[in-house]
């Protein structure tokens, strides 16, 4: 079931969406945003791609098996807060990089466990769909 | 205490990998770091001889109370110098015992994760994380009585031993947690000074049973003493080290510990020394009836528990004191008799009484410490055992009620234990000639390092008791008492009365001994070995559980979802409703509030598409108009200011599109699967539901919002999390301990998708 149209759209569409899905991922914090829809988005780029393409091919070039990107995501979460250890304070605790980075803004703890959140959602709607599509 | 307590759960984890890489020398490593952290606790006792104690605090998550503090003083070094002491021995005995099992790595891990668990529990100074250890001492308890996990009857023994050391400590925890609401505080230290305020409250009564529950499950006391037995089916170093020497003393440190909070109370005498003293009859009686050397030596244990509880119950000075020496001398004696137990399985093959016999001419060395250890348990000088013994009965005597009784009880007691201690020498060693599975020989220097130091030293401190005394019994009942208390200790006390009691002992342990076969056949007679009542108790209750559960799911959850989602919805309306008209004031009516042009064509749009979803026929329409609705509601969240969550919700539909087109082929023909009675029946329960959340959003905003909490936020969040997205700020600083809790259960949610569909993909592959 091949579609000519959605393969040549993909091509463009995808890597769109998933600049898109880091662009709300990082302006989350400042304005509407975040990992969860960033996650969501990302996993819908992926999710179009194996609709044009097949899962296969959406496996390869998302190249990790998203199942693997569920423990990731609540590893990198959860190490964001262990970092208050060092710092102080308790379990989550937010610590702040002083100065501002371009593009992305200010860099934090608070951040990194977004992006925990992004990797897991991801995860979870992939193992999902890519479960399904393969049935 | 905070690194030491942390470097030896580091080394567990390290343990696998250490010992993939180096298989011979691994172990050593492993043992050279317990000697260590043996020297530093043992250097520290010097440091708390005068009732001085050491500590060190760091916060871990103080909105709970719950802190990091350690502390060490008479008490917990004295347990931690036994922990580390006997886990080096059992390491090394280990190391030649567990050759040539695929999964030693492992073994050595669970066995450093239970001794870091064990050195957390001894040092805690707060009660929470002493709970914390308490229940990873459970967790790696499981894992090493299920480490031949491949034979039914170690899993079955695991899971019984979690089961009730687990549901003794949660009834513990909910102690603790009413301990602290009492004390304001869960750091042991300051609860302790609080003791009369504690007594005096309405709540000590289930405070005390609570955490009774906690210890008595854990030292396996009378009735939830059957799980040790069971717990034998483990590799025999780890019932040397767990299930002797150090885990069941759990419940002992914990009531030694809380004792100046919940001690010398009526309730707390007419319950902890009757438990105690029954639990060492029955141990001593069922100890003398077994012919497994390791089930025989769990029954000592069960008894020796029972008498150290017995003990603490009493919380007299001289009680405290027998009750100190005689955890040290029956760690020391105990940990070598199972040892030499597991030496004789071992090397001949069998540990059954009835077919051991003579192995003195095989295993010369083995039998010395046998026979120190058995006479230390026997209580017979020059071993320390005696001294523990003479102190016993002197404590029994000066006991604070019912001295005659509860001395002629434990003089019984330890007749049987004399009895069992002759029987676990001469049979196996010395009477007879075995038939042995396998041709007996002595067993290897290391496997004997353990039992022999460990037999020794029970020989070498009952003749020098003095450093003993000063160095650890003394400050450790100085810390049970919260005084500093001098304590000597000696082999010949003069003839007395507890010098006569210990010869009666004595010989009617000899009696017993001599009379045995005639015992064994009069309790067989009366088919006494036949009655398991807690035992059987607890099968009865694990083997109902999933009956009731089965059951339970099956009245509430029938197999068509339709049902399933009903009983869901139904029972959800019931209770909202309820609270709802029971709680309104019908004097203040809901006020309709103004409504745009907007909302109206949105609102028709919506409702439009949920109508048109029910009565379509076409599935591919259905997609349509669900989407419809839930885009309708993402622009309900646009109009009224709230873009993150409509942003999210455009994803979601998104998203439900795709997944909907990826199913679409699988799906079955689309078509009506109810009645038009049943329809009828859903058409009522959706326009309850309708109306109910209808009527609650109007009541809703009748209220007047609280607006400090979106006020708070709106402050705060640029200056303390520097974001500008209150949401977002919401979900990944202020509270992202929630939203670490909820990406936890997505993920778990998706594998158990995923693996519902691969099974039913397998199911398809099968047919």
């Amino acid at each position: 079931m091949r579609s000519l149209i959605l393969s040549t759209a993909v091509k463009v569409l995808v890597p769109l969406t998933l600049l898109y899905s880091v662009f709300l991922l990082f302006r989350g914090h400042n304005d509407p945003g975040g990992g969860f829809v960033g996650g969501l988005v990302a996993s819908a780029a992926f999710s179009l791609f194996a609709l044009a393409e097949g899962v296969e091919a959406s496996r390869r070039i998302l190249r990790i098996d998203p199942r693997d990107l569920i423990p990731t995501g609540l590893a990198v979460s959860l190490a964001s807060g262990l970092a208050s250890l060092w710092t102080g304070g308790p379990f989550l605790t937010g610590a702040w990089y002083a100065s501002p980075l371009p593009v992305i803004g200010k860099l934090g703890t608070p951040v990194v466990f977004d992006c925990g959140v992004y990797l897991l959602v991801l995860g979870v709607v992939l193992t999902i769909v890519f479960a399904l599509g393969e049935e | 205490m905070f690194i030491l307590v942390v470097a030896i759960f580091l080394v567990a984890g390290l343990t696998p990998w250490l010992h993939r890489f180096l298989p011979r020398t691994a172990v050593w490593w492993i043992a050279a770091f317990v000697a260590g952290a043996f020297a530093f606790c043992f250097s520290l006792t010097g440091s708390v001889l005068q009732g001085g104690s050491i500590s060190s605090t760091l916060d871990w998550i103080p909105a709970l109370g719950l802190s990091l503090s350690f502390h060490a003083d008479g008490l917990s070094l004295l347990f931690a110098v036994l922990i580390l002491g006997i886990g080096f021995l059992v390491l090394l005995y280990a190391s030649k015992y567990m050759s040539g099992h695929s999964r030693t790595g492992g073994f050595y891990a669970y066995l450093m994760m239970f001794m870091g668990s064990m050195i957390g529990l001894v040092f805690a100074g707060n009660l929470l994380l002493l709970f914390v250890f308490w229940e990873l001492t459970s967790l790696s308890s499981f894992l090493l009585i299920g480490f031949h996990h491949d034979r039914a009857e170690s899993r079955a023994a695991a899971l019984q031993a979690l089961l009730v050391t687990g549901v003794g400590g949660l009834a513990m925890l909910a102690g603790f947690v009413m301990l602290g609401l009492i004390g304001g505080t869960y750091e042991i230290s300051a609860l302790l000074t609080q003791g009369d305020a504690i007594k005096s409250n309405a709540l000590y009564g289930p405070v005390l049973i609570l955490i009774l529950c906690g210890a008595f499950t854990k030292s396996a006391q009378v009735p939830f003493h059957f799980w040790l037995p069971s717990a034998m089916a483990a590799p025999t170093p780890v019932s040397a080290y767990l299930h002797s020497a150090t885990m069941v003393k759990a419940g002992v440190y914990l009531l030694a510990r809380l004792h100046p909070v919940l001690g010398h109370t009526d309730l707390w005498f007419s319950i902890v020394p009757v438990a105690g003293a029954v639990t060492m009859l029955t141990g001593a009686l069922l100890a003398f009836v077994q012919t497994d050397l390791k089930k025989l030596l769990a029954y000592t244990t069960i008894s020796a528990l029972g008498t150290l509880m017995l003990l603490l119950g009493f919380g007299t000075v001289w009680s405290l004191k027998a009750a100190m020496v005689f955890l040290v001398v029956h760690s020391m004696y105990k940990g070598a008799l199972f040892l030499v137990a597991g030496a004789v399985d071992h090397e001949s093959g069998t540990r059954d009484l009835r077919l051991l016999g003579g192995l003195r001419h095989f295993m010369p060395v083995t039998t010395a410490a046998a026979v120190l250890a058995a006479l230390s348990m026997a209580g017979l000088p020059p071993m320390l055992g005696f001294i523990s013994k003479e102190l016993l009965y002197e404590a029994k005597l000066h006991a604070p009620s019912f001295g005659l009784v509860i001395t002629v009880l434990g003089v019984a007691a330890n007749m049987f234990i004399v009895a069992v201690a002759f029987m676990f020498c001469l049979k196996t060693f010395f009477l007879g000639k075995g038939e042995f599975p396998k041709e007996p020989h002595e067993v290897p220097r290391l496997m004997l390092v353990g039992p022999v130091v460990l037999s020794f030293l029970g020989l070498s401190i009952g003749l020098f008791p003095d450093d003993l005394a000063d160095r650890f019994i003394g400050p450790a009942v100085s810390a049970i008492r919260g005084e500093t208390t001098e304590i000597s200790l000696g082999l010949w006390q003069g003839i007395n009365p507890v010098l006569l009691l210990s010869i009666l002992t004595v010989a009617g342990g000899l009696v017993l001994y001599s009379v045995r076969s005639r015992f064994v056949a009069a309790h067989d007679r009366l088919g006494l070995a036949r009655v398991q009542g807690p035992s059987r108790w607890y099968d009865t209750l694990v083997d109902g559980l999933p009956v009731f559960a089965r059951r339970t799911t099956g009245l509430l959850q029938e197999a068509p979802l339709r049902g399933h989602l009903l009983v869901v919805l139904l029972a959800g309306f019931a209770f909202v409703g309820t609270v709802l008209v029971l709680r309104t004031d019908a004097a203040r009516l809901p006020v309709i509030p103004s409504v745009r042009l907007l909302d109206v064509v949105l609102a028709a749009a919506m409702v439009g598409g949920a109508l048109f979803l029910v009565v379509t026929s076409s599935r591919l329409a259905a997609v349509v108009a669900l989407g419809a609705v839930g885009y309708g509601i993402a622009l309900v969240y646009t109009v009224f200011g709230a873009p993150d969550l409509a942003l999210t919700q455009f994803a979601i539909e998104t998203l439900s599109v795709i997944l909907f087109i990826l199913v679409m082929q699988h799906l079955p023909e689309f078509r009506k699967l109810s009645g038009n009675g049943s329809r009828a029946r859903d058409v009522l329960v959706a326009a309850a539901g309708g109306a109910l959340v209808t009527a609650l959003l109007l009541l809703t905003v009748r209220e007047p919002l609280w607006s400090h909490l979106a006020a708070f936020f709106s402050a705060k969040s640029l200056v303390l999390a520097n974001g500008r997205n209150v949401v977002n700020v919401i979900l990944v600083d202020f509270r992202a301990l929630d939203t670490l809790g909820e990406i936890t259960v997505l993920g778990i949610a998706a594998l158990g998708v995923y693996g519902l569909l691969k099974l039913r993909l397998r199911d398809e592959e099968r047919t």
